[in-house]
């Protein structure tokens, strides 16, 4: 197909949407107005488990089963990448070493990695109590560990980032969800006093085995991408 | 206000898909995905909003104050964005291995079967 059928096939595709899109949303309450049914048997469920981050509440707990499957699809895509990227019959992987670092960005890289590293275990933790949780934290965790590949090159990083470590935990954690939705796991722990940190049953729990899994997942996959870019060579 | 914000939702959606279509690089094809999936973002939090209504998180210290915007669908675009994120590392690493076989990242020059 040439791009201009293409793109004639598409303004078509694109001028239905459109027509329908705005007939939808024709069709929906007021913006902004305090009809949401949801929301308030949302909050109610998240007030009795005394969890005071709602969105936590229902990730963890309400929509646990979603959780799941969207912790098998960041598992899916981490196996994915590392299956893709292996490197090939005809490449080998050379780890030389690189040392064109700009000293100025690897002091700041070296402030900022301890400082990155707290960040993200305190969003870990306080998941269930303020904004953040298992997902951001662990991303976070992810970044400031790369910070170790801004100060202290490449070799820094594979030297004090063990993978084979990384990809246990990957495994290990999502494992151990997989294993609390399968034997169906309530909130069965005390739900303890709102608004302090040992409380709302579960849900820290949670928070803190997915972080483990996104931090581990997103550390693997960004380790194949830095293999392609930075050790791999043609034979 | 309510043809903006779900204006914005409608125009990111086809805007990204319009930027498939006539893309001639693979990574650019994942970057307006990107694009795309941000529409559904705009669209689940213009639904759940309410005005003059705080974020659904009472932290310590502050007061339970009702009402709040809607937690449920902050809940799925949360979601969302976590499968954007996994979907565009796993086209990444499949448009590095397109590279490497075709030498190219042009869709077009990659009509032909091989192998």
């Amino acid at each position: 197909m040439s791009r201009r059928t293409r793109t004639a096939v598409f303004g078509a595709g694109a001028a239905v949407l459109a027509v329908l899109f705005a007939l939808a949303v024709a069709g929906l309450p007021p913006f902004g107005n305090g009809d949401h049914p949801y929301r308030d048997l949302a909050i109610a469920a998240a007030l009795r488990q005394a969890t005071p981050n709602v969105v936590s509440s229902l990730t963890f707990d309400l929509r646990g089963l979603d959780t799941l499957g969207e912790e098998m699809i960041l598992l899916g895509s981490v196996v994915g990448a590392v299956a893709l990227l292996r490197p090939r019959r005809d490449e080998t992987v050379r780890n030389r070493s690189r040392t064109e670092n700009n000293q100025s960005v690897a002091l700041v890289a070296y402030v900022f990695l301890p400082l990155t590293l707290l960040i993200g275990f305190d969003l870990l933790v306080h998941g269930h109590l303020t904004p953040g949780g298992g997902f951001q934290g662990g991303v976070v965790l992810a970044t400031g560990l790369h910070l170790l590949y801004l100060s202290g090159g490449y070799d820094a990083l594979r030297r004090l980032r063990p993978l084979a470590w990384y990809e246990w935990v990957e495994g290990l954690t999502t494992a151990a969800f997989a294993a609390a939705g399968l034997i169906g796991v309530r909130n069965f722990l005390p739900h303890g006093t709102i608004q302090q940190l040992f409380s709302a049953g579960t849900v820290p729990i949670l928070n803190i085995l997915i972080g483990f899994a996104v931090g581990a997942g997103a550390v693997v996959l960004l380790a194949q991408f830095l293999t392609q870019a930075i050790a791999l060579e043609d034979d | 206000m309510q043809i903006l914000a779900y204006g914005v939702a409608g125009w990111l959606i086809l805007a990204g898909a319009f930027g498939m279509v006539r893309s001639r690089n693979l990574i650019h094809v994942t970057v307006c995905l990107s694009v795309c999936q941000s529409g559904t973002y705009v669209l689940l939090l213009a639904i759940g909003y309410q005005w003059d209504a705080p974020a659904p998180v009472f932290s310590p210290g502050s007061p339970i104050r009702l009402p709040v915007a809607d937690p449920v669908v902050q809940s799925l675009t949360f979601t969302d964005i976590v499968v954007s994120a996994t979907v565009t590392a796993l086209l990444l690493a499949l448009a590095i291995q397109i590279h490497k076989t075709h030498r190219t990242l042009d869709p077009d020059d990659l009509q032909s079967l091989k192998g």
